[in-house]
């Protein structure tokens, strides 16, 4: 540690010699204090993607519903109705890692402003969490019950209720847990707004919170290095979220773009004022002038740098017509949104920085934006799994009654109801599937149709077979919408890997997208946004590759939207899809102790639309009364949770291997009388019986489920 | 008859309360900063976190202007009903007796419960009978009720649903002259069977009941 004092500036900023000397050559001088600060931040793998841009190319980003693509605050798709709904995911792990409450808090509050930013209200927020394992880690159930708080405390304050999400536990994420957070918002098409700056001479005008000294070079810091020791004097790194000034900020916000007062709209995230301003310039292609002396502070002193690289949460930056700055104002004073002008749009090509009239910083939008180098991955695949290390399992022989039981009770498996109990599902008054209710969340439209969305990614398929486990996030994702009855019309996705200097790390995101760009083609679904979280890595090493997929779909009448548990006694119930179970990767084998080694089962492209596409008309027809498609813990464990969801046993059988594992491929669905399909067996009674190879009480499996997390919650 | 719904910053279920509202009558929204209560017939003050509530649960909100409206409506038998963060407020402005103090669970809790009408003959309740159940929704932090002394209670929890450790599992109360009522869980989430139960709807058709029979008896 002492040797990062005395080593050159630009290094302590994260910055390589190699990039510096392309500063020097691009500036041709030195570059001033409040330059070098910007430049380090805005040269970061967290602002410039460095490592991911190029890759990133692979995905389809074309669809006839995409209206807005990847480049602006969040993606938007066309819902019908003159509606778009704009949505986006985002990481904040190395935050949540180092302050757990407030991490993951403001992980919440930015994924919301990139939402508003756009115009749209937001309407949902879901959560996809990663953690070590929650009975031998206290550090884990400290993270869980911490993030979960965080997470809560900013949506149930803010009004914006959290309809669904997701949690794994693993010991790859022991240290390095990953917060990432999706947020969907509502908006008549008309009400979009891009974040380009236009018109020189107009004004820019900076609102909501006042400016300090938190999370003072947060992007550079913590999210674009490994965790190591000595993280916890990182913590003044890590922003405090108040939803209280977010929620005036977001009601105004959408008042001002209602009433057409606005040219640009840019939230304030990672590296503050510097990645604002020069997001807007360069969108625009024209400067931006910001006079840091008007710049509203919480505390005195700070100096310049400290004010343009800045995280403190809570504030947008908008550009204002000179004519309209007045009614702008009242607008917000009447939210209490603090507006100050702060600067103006200039014909130039650079962004400076003024102090009282001085000039601090001089540099050409270009620079901060396009010329930060981008580095070509070095894949190698692994000589052997890079986590092929088996871990202590219970590998004792059992019958499986024991084993289904076993299942339900495992941290990956059991009840969630202990975490979204702690959220508001419900607030804005569209939610049509509460949790546990359906394997997607609905939100209703006002034209009676609905949109449904769906969060996946398990980091443990992944880690067997990065390419096709990163499909099969894809895969589950569509499969969620299709049993609501949804088509999917876009996604969003967050990759959460390693150090992708490391030629292994680089592999795996190479495949990954590979995968996801497949099944994005196979299902003709594009990609409308996304974040890249890299360095996700401790002295242990790195974690699982964890892309995590958030899917937007659409149905048309919200009042038949699918329910996943079984509804009648007497009802049909027979599997949909070409099932390919295998134990690789499968929470069974985990169980016993087996590493994450292994081929996944092979997905037949056309076989998986046909069985989504089945299940979706079923749903959509009202023929189907439940549908569950079949995921972790395979077929016992899906039948399992259709009983206990509906409260009501059922009596199949079948000889389809009970715990193998293939995700998004197949269904579990029943209905009065299913035609064309293969019955297995009907609903009633109080027990789960798969004749001759398992019988259990509802009650039992209820039982078996409900306790894991209470218990790690405390 | 017209609902109106004060709005706070930090109100969350204002539009939720105006929707649910308007599914019985006329209803519009109240902003804190002003004291014009539009002539509306009942008084709404919502959920949410009035001004953030860092302080406490609706200690700021009760010194907002309108709140000055909303005592003297109430002083002069108008009909007020807080849900949640408006029951907290109601308490604070001493509109209701009595105070609303962590969950025993010490987090926000989200949960369907069922309650019991103990009081039918009030203005929120008169389209209820004795006895029946109600399916409502709670969501809250600080939803604990408690009062050193005797009141009136409206509603309780059913057995086994009291979710936040409330003084004998109570859910809703009203002052003494019957005019005022808070209660934790949420009508207004309650009134459309595409999300969730309607039970929530007695609570509002009960208002416009109380309302257009004192008019025009």
């Amino acid at each position: 540690m002492s040797s990062i004092a005395s080593s050159p500036k630009h290094r302590q900023l994260g910055l390589t010699d190699f990039e510096y000397d392309r500063i020097l050559e691009r500036l041709g001088r030195e570059p001033l204090e409040v330059e070098l600060a910007m430049l380090s931040l805005m040269w970061s793998e967290h602002c410039a993607y460095k490592h991911s841009r190029r890759l990133l190319r692979r995905l389809p980003t074309q669809g006839k519903h995409v209206l807005m693509g990847p480049g602006e605050n969040a993606g938007a798709v066309d819902v019908g109705g003159g509606l778009a709904v704009a949505f986006k995911v985002e990481s904040h792990n190395h935050p949540s890692a180092v302050e757990p409450f407030q991490g993951a808090a403001t992980g919440v509050g930015g994924i919301l402003r990139d939402v508003f930013a756009v115009g749209a209200r937001p309407i949902a927020v879901l959560d996809s969490l990663r953690f070590g394992d929650p009975d031998t880690s206290e550090r884990s159930r400290y993270l869980l019950e911490r993030a979960v708080a965080g997470i809560g405390h900013y949506g149930n304050s803010i009004g914006v209720p959290t309809v669904g999400g997701e949690i794994y536990f693993e010991p790859s994420y022991e240290q390095n847990c990953l917060i990432n957070a999706m947020c969907l918002g509502l908006a008549p098409h008309e009400r979009l707004i891009r974040s380009a700056a236009a018109g020189p001479g107009n004004v820019v005008v900076l609102l909501g919170a006042l400016t300090g000294r938190d999370g003072i070079g947060g992007a550079s810091v913590l999210a674009s290095a490994e965790l190591g020791e000595g993280d916890e004097a990182k913590r003044p790194s890590v922003q405090i979220g108040d939803p209280f000034s977010e929620k005036k900020l977001m009601e105004c916000c959408l008042e001002l773009l209602d009433r057409e007062l606005l040219v640009s709209l840019q939230d304030l995230g990672a590296a503050g004022l510097t990645s604002s301003a020069s997001e807007m310039a360069s969108k625009g292609a024209v400067g931006l002038d910001i006079d840091v002396a008007h710049v509203p502070l919480r505390e005195p002193g700070m100096e310049p740098f400290e004010i343009m690289i800045s995280e403190s949460q809570e504030r947008m930056l908008c550009v204002v017509e000179p004519a309209r700055v007045d009614e702008v104002l009242a607008v917000c004073e009447r939210w209490e949104t603090n507006p100050t002008v702060v600067g103006e749009v200039t014909a130039s090509d650079r962004l400076r920085v003024l102090q009282d009239g001085d000039v601090v910083a001089d540099v050409p939008v270009s620079v901060l934006v396009d010329d930060c180098p981008l580095y070509d991955l070095e894949p190698r695949a692994p000589a052997a799994p890079l986590d092929a290390v088996p871990h202590i399992g219970d590998e004792r022989p059992k019958n499986p009654d024991e084993t289904l039981l076993n299942l339900l009770r495992s941290a990956n498996m059991c009840s969630r109801r202990p975490v979204w109990e702690q959220y508001d599902p419900i607030v804005g008054s569209r939610t049509v599937r509460r949790p546990d209710e359906a394997d997607a969340a609905i939100l209703a439209l006002p034209d009676g149709s609905a949109i449904a969305v769906s969060i996946d990614g398990n980091g443990r398929r992944v880690a067997c077979d990065p390419r096709a486990g990163a499909a099969e996030a894809v895969f589950e994702c569509a499969a969620n919408l299709a049993a609501v009855g949804a088509s999917p019309l876009g996604l969003t996705n967050c990759l959460n890997f390693g150090n992708p200097e490391k030629p292994a790390v680089a592999w795996q995101l190479v495949e990954a997208v590979e995968g996801i760009a497949q099944a994005c083609e196979a299902l003709e679904v594009p990609v409308v946004g996304g974040n890249v979280s890299l360095y996700n890595e401790s002295p242990d090493g790195a974690i699982f590759p964890t892309p995590v997929i958030g899917m937007v779909g659409k149905l048309p009448d919200a009042a038949r939207a699918g329910r996943l548990g079984f509804a009648q006694e007497g009802d049909e119930i027979a599997i949909v899809g070409s099932f390919a179970p295998a134990r690789a990767g499968s929470e069974l084998a985990k169980l016993e102790g087996e590493p994450p080694v292994g081929p996944l089962p092979f997905k037949e492209v056309q076989a998986v639309r046909d069985a989504h596409g089945a299940v979706r008309d079923g749903i959509r027809a009202g023929a189907l009364h439940s549908a569950h498609d079949i995921a972790e813990g395979g077929l016992a464990v899906a039948l399992a949770e259709c009983c206990i969801a509906g409260g009501i046993g059922a009596k199949v059988a079948t000889d389809v291997d009970l715990f193998g594992e293939d995700l998004g491929s197949a269904f579990v669905v029943s209905g009065p009388r299913l035609e064309g399909l293969e019955v297995i067996g009907r609903v009633g009674g109080g027990q789960l019986e798969i004749e001759g190879r398992l019988a259990l009480a509802v009650s039992a499996l209820r039982e078996a489920r409900a306790g894991g997390l209470a218990a790690s919650l405390g | 008859m017209k609902f109106g719904i004060v709005q706070f910053p930090g109100s969350c279920d204002d539009v939720d309360a105006l929707g649910a509202a308007s599914r019985v009558g006329e209803a519009t929204l109240l902003w804190h900063a002003e004291r014009d209560l539009k002539g509306v017939d009942a008084v709404i003050v919502p959920g949410g976190f009035s001004y953030g509530d860092y302080l406490r649960a609706g200690a700021i909100a009760r010194f907002a202007p309108v709140m000055e409206e909303v005592a003297e409506f109430a002083r002069a038998g108008g009909p007020v009903l807080g849900i949640c963060n408006g029951f907290q407020v109601l308490c604070e402005a001493g509109l209701l007796p009595g105070a609303l103090l962590p969950n025993t669970s010490l987090r926000f809790v989200f949960r369907q419960v069922e309650l019991e009408v103990v009081d039918p003959d009030t203005p929120f309740t008169c389209a209820c009978a004795r006895g029946e159940r109600l399916s409502i929704p709670v969501k809250h932090t600080t939803g604990r009720y408690y009062a050193p002394g005797p009141v009136q209670v409206v509603l309780r929890y059913a057995r086994g649903h009291n979710p936040n450790g409330s003084q004998d599992d109570i859910a809703g109360v009203r002052n003494e002259a019957g005019n005022v009522f808070g209660l934790m869980p949420h009508p207004e989430h309650a009134v459309d069977r595409l999300t969730g139960s309607t039970d929530g709807l007695k609570i509002f058709e009960s208002i416009r009941e109380h309302v257009e029979h004192r008019v025009f008896a």
